[in-house]
């Protein structure tokens, strides 16, 4: 049965036209064809990593934002409690002086007060002394003999002291 | 569509009687004519007479040197002292010389048969495909646009073939015998659909003739044994095992060798038988509404009706195995290759 009996005639067709055949695509065909595949996959894998890689980036910007935002709100409430600190150290210390000043003048004017009484006092001292001594001059120079006649003298001579310290004040 | 129907019963009813002419249907002449190869190509009959187109007869005689001639030369009978054998003698349907005891002596043959101009024409085909494939990728930026129509069809099958298959299969160094294993797919499918075709230049059975898929196994023999690494080799002739197997008698080597040849064996008989069964079962499909022309329109039509439906479904599922086996073998060379590179594994 020449089924299964190769006939020699077409194999050596077959083996020289598969071999052509072979030749051709294996030289001119495939390559080209699996190259622009691989390398179209390749562009495609590529482009894919590189899109994640921008995803990540895009994440890690927005991350970064929001890290500058909340540093800068930070920031703010840092000055904000600076500034209100300054403030009160600065009304404060301002208060500070101000009671400082206000007790200085308080102290000088308490000074000067008590200056004053003590001049006033020493004044009064001086004038009831020489009040005194005018009333002793007086009672001295006058000689008086009773009693009743004294008691009058000195309200006399009170009288007169006082009518000059009124009338004419040293 | 109820036009299309009625059509096609009228063309149905015609049949038995265009058929009535014919005196005896001979079933295996008809099968045989098909499925074998010839001098030239028969198309069809016109009133009786054949319509077929001559092919060249190229042989090589040893008492007679060269002859070179038209098929149609030898339909009278002896032409150049040759003539084709007749039915019953060993080389029946071949091209003979006479010789000087009046035994038949068979020239050699390198005529261009049905079969040789098949392959051609196919081959033919699978080149313009594949090279205007390949010529879309020169003329375009494959990274800017993606190829449509066959180009892309064709593309997508060497992707698929060539990641599914051939990566998996083959290994790490798989770009090598790529080339090779898409050019088997493609030489296959196209000649195994071009077989389906019914008529010219279609309808060669081509990849159900065993020289053709013999030449296929000696290619893969050779890939698979011409790159074959060392380790392979010390599998083959000095494998993992007791000594004695070995050693005073290599029964394992020997065995080894066979394998060898039975793995590309498996493959040329795989395709070959599974071809031919194809082409056979639906030429017996149609060979009934022929067969039946006997038993009378009423039984006939019918039949043929059956049988023309039996023959799209046999046609569908030969188009899925033309596709399968060239699937198959793709991937089985693919294996033998993958197994000729395997490393050895740490121990």
């Amino acid at each position: 049965m020449s089924l299964i009996t190769p006939d020699s005639g077409l194999i050596i067709w077959m083996t020289l036209i598969f071999g052509i055949v072979f030749f051709l695509l294996a030289r001119f065909g495939f390559p080209m064809i699996s190259g622009s595949v691989k390398a179209r996959s390749e562009k495609i894998s590529e482009s894919l990593r590189q899109a994640d890689e921008a995803r990540a980036q895009l994440a890690s910007i927005a991350q970064e934002q929001q890290k500058m935002m909340e540093e800068a709100r930070r920031e703010q409430a840092a000055l904000l409690r600076e500034a209100s600190e300054a403030r009160d150290a600065m009304i404060a210390e301002a208060k500070a002086q101000a009671g400082a000043e206000a007790e200085k003048i308080i102290a000088d004017a308490r000074e000067r007060i008590a200056s004053e009484r003590e001049n006033a006092m020493r004044d009064i001292r001086r004038q009831v002394a020489i009040l005194s001594m005018d009333v002793a001059e007086k009672v001295l120079r006058k000689d008086l003999s009773d009693d009743q006649e004294q008691i009058q003298l000195i309200d006399r001579l009170l009288d007169e002291i006082s009518e000059r310290k009124t009338g004419n004040p040293s | 569509m109820k036009k299309l129907r009625l059509i096609f019963v009228a063309l149905l009813a015609l049949l038995p009687l265009s058929l009535r002419a014919e005196e005896e249907f001979d079933m295996q002449s008809f099968i045989f004519g098909h499925i074998g190869d010839s001098y030239e190509w028969h198309i069809t009959e016109i009133k009786g007479k054949p319509v077929s187109i001559p092919l060249p007869v190229i042989v090589h005689s040893k008492t007679s040197g060269w002859h070179c001639f038209l098929s149609s030369k030898l339909e009278e009978g002896e032409y150049q002292g040759l003539h084709i054998a007749p039915a019953g003698s060993k080389y029946e349907g071949k091209v003979v010389e006479t010789a000087a005891d009046g035994s038949e002596i068979r020239p050699f043959d390198l005529s261009i048969t049905k079969n040789v101009l098949g392959l051609m024409f196919n081959s033919l085909l699978v080149v313009v495909l594949i090279l205007g494939c390949a010529r879309w990728y020169r003329r375009h930026d494959a990274l800017q646009e993606a190829p449509t129509g066959i180009t892309g069809a064709v593309e997508m099958l060497v992707a698929s073939i060539t990641n599914d298959v051939i990566k998996e299969a083959v290994g790490k160094d798989y770009e090598k015998y790529a080339p090779y294993l898409l050019t088997a797919f493609f030489f296959i499918l196209i000649n195994n659909i071009m077989g389906i075709v019914p008529f010219f230049p279609g309808g060669a059975n081509v990849t159900g003739n065993i020289a053709v898929t013999l030449v296929l196994a000696v290619f893969t023999f050779l890939m698979v044994n011409l790159f074959g690494n060392k380790h392979y080799y010390k599998d083959i002739f000095w494998p993992d095992v007791p000594v004695f197997l070995k050693a005073p008698l290599p029964i394992m080597p020997l065995i080894e060798i066979l394998g060898m040849f039975t793995k590309p064996f498996s493959l040329m008989v795989r395709l070959f038988a599974n071809m031919l069964a194809g082409h056979i079962m639906i030429l017996c499909a149609v060979a009934i509404i022929f067969l039946t022309a006997a038993l009378g329109p009423l039984l006939n039509g019918s039949l043929s009706l059956i049988a023309v439906l039996f023959g799209v479904f046999l046609d569908c599922l030969e188009f899925l195995v033309a596709f399968l086996q060239a699937y198959v073998f793709t991937m089985l060379s693919s294996i033998f290759i993958g197994l000729a590179h395997q490393e050895p594994e740490p121990e």
